[in-house]
């Protein structure tokens, strides 16, 4: 009687098949399964090569980003010689070699509000690996409308959040999804971000590893999936906590998908925020060259000097308003910070304490690292 | 008394303090305590009418207040309160 596996598939997967509560059967359902990773990153890298390894018969791979040598650290998936190349692309590449008995799929875009609802309908489950509440919500609001179980993972510097959300019971209902967790996403800004937070390389490794695990687990029927549960992680402390979450009869029926970028308030503001004087890296070189008496101000963080400056003065964003005697008030002064958003916000302080003559460096020393010194590093 | 579990993206406003003792008989008096003992927690916890926010959960245990009595759910002596925030990873 024929398995529905070939020679090579029953030697590679030997060692499930001889776990009795998930044998052949599980394996099947592993094979009959079409998974779709949205996003490939930190969550993504090990969350695609364990679900590979486990051999799912169908995996979508879903990212619009290229690979960049600041993703190394964590994205087991790339190597060196990837950087610059398109992720979805070069993950596929890795992974038909670790198990050439599965389908991939590439999504090399980003998921929209126009697209979410065609390209999740095509798979059965969604493991989200992204990295910004907009598609959070997206992802979310797209699985609940399908009908499609959501394993969810989330990180932040030593701290990781797992969840199975909108999961199909047996007698049809559903279990709780990300907005009966959080109706509502933070205002930009008050949430500190991973570009700015940092976030330790193993972290995503561990807490993508517990998101793998929860797919097989939905997939193959077997355990007790993390559903109406929250799990929290603080790689830190080593502590591990299981909190409950119920559906929250307040929570709003979802029936379309929105602008998530309003939702999630991204846009308007940070134009508010930059609207103060600017000049551009090239003309920060000019008036170097040119000798000309300015002061240069940088605000980030002492560490964050270490790994690369422009020889500014170094006051962090939250010691200014102690050290206003520092900022001349006689001459042009340009603050600078990594990407010109804190910035924007010190010079905005300042400006509402009369200062007059600030100037921010648009696009911060990132932009300087792009277009005038080939050799600085990035981070 | 009860024990407060600071999340990761918040350590940085009580100084790296991972857990933080307060005195009240409540949730809503321990979370007053803890913001007054550490004020630049305040708009990250509460909105401008002394609500917790929408976009952080609290817990007694591991129960979602709106579950109990909401932030007059009563604590005891060895009751952990846990904060939780929403996080999304990479970008903001």
């Amino acid at each position: 009687m024929s398995t529905g596996f070939s020679k090579e598939e029953l030697e590679r997967y030997s060692r499930h098949l001889i776990i009795p509560e998930f044998n052949i059967e599980g394996q099947r359902k592993l094979k009959e399964a079409k998974v779709l990773v949205i996003g490939t990153g930190g969550l993504g890298s090990p969350v695609l090569l364990y679900l590979a390894a486990a051999g799912i018969g169908h995996i979508g791979i879903l990212d619009f980003d290229v690979v960049d040598d600041s993703n190394l650290q964590r994205q087991v998936l790339f190597s060196v010689d990837d950087v610059g190349k398109p992720k979805a692309e070069v993950a596929k590449a890795r992974l038909e070699k670790l198990n050439p008995h599965i389908d991939f799929t590439v999504h090399n875009e980003k998921l929209t509000s126009e697209n979410a609802l065609e390209i999740i309908s095509q798979y059965d489950l969604v493991a989200d690996g992204t990295d910004n509440f907009p598609t959070r919500y997206l992802v979310n609001d797209a699985c609940v409308i399908l009908g499609k179980t959501n394993v969810y993972a989330s990180i932040f510097r030593f701290e990781g959040q797992v969840s199975v959300f909108n999961y199909q019971y047996e007698d049809g209902t559903f279990g709780p999804n990300y907005r009966d967790l959080f109706p509502t996403p933070p205002p930009p800004g008050l949430v500190p971000s991973c570009a700015e937070g940092g976030v330790l390389g193993i972290l995503p490794g561990t807490v993508g590893s517990f998101q793998a695990n929860e797919v097989i687990k939905v997939i193959s029927g077997i355990g007790e999936p993390l559903v109406g549960r929250l799990f929290l992680y603080d790689a830190l402390r080593f502590d591990t906590r299981t909190l409950k979450i119920k559906k929250n009869p307040n929570t709003p029926k979802i029936e379309e998908l929105i602008d998530y970028q309003q939702f999630c308030g991204i846009g308007g503001k940070e134009d508010v925020v930059a609207n103060v004087k600017e000049i551009s890296v090239l003309d920060l070189k000019k008036w170097r060259e040119e000798e000309k008496d300015f002061q240069l101000i940088d605000v980030r963080e002492p560490y964050e000097y270490d790994i690369a400056n422009l020889d500014g003065e170094l006051i962090p964003q939250k010691t200014v308003k102690d050290r206003l005697s520092k900022i001349s008030s006689d001459r042009d002064v340009v603050i600078h910070c990594r990407s010109g958003k804190r910035s924007a916000e010190v010079i905005e302080s300042l400006e509402e304490k009369g200062f007059r003559n600030l100037y921010n460096l648009k696009g911060g020393i990132l932009a300087w690292a792009n277009e005038i010194d080939a050799n600085m590093a990035k981070y | 008394m009860a024990n407060i579990i600071i999340p990761t993206p918040l350590r940085k406003f009580t100084g790296n303090e991972t857990i933080v003792k307060v005195e009240g008989d409540t949730v809503k008096a321990s979370i007053d305590q803890l913001v007054s003992k550490f004020p630049d927690l305040n708009k990250h916890i509460l909105d401008a009418d002394g609500n917790i926010r929408k976009f952080i959960k609290v817990y007694v245990g591991d129960e979602d207040i709106s579950t109990l009595n909401n932030e007059n759910t009563v604590v005891k002596d060895d009751t952990t309160i846990g904060i939780i925030p929403a996080i999304a990873g990479g970008k903001k």
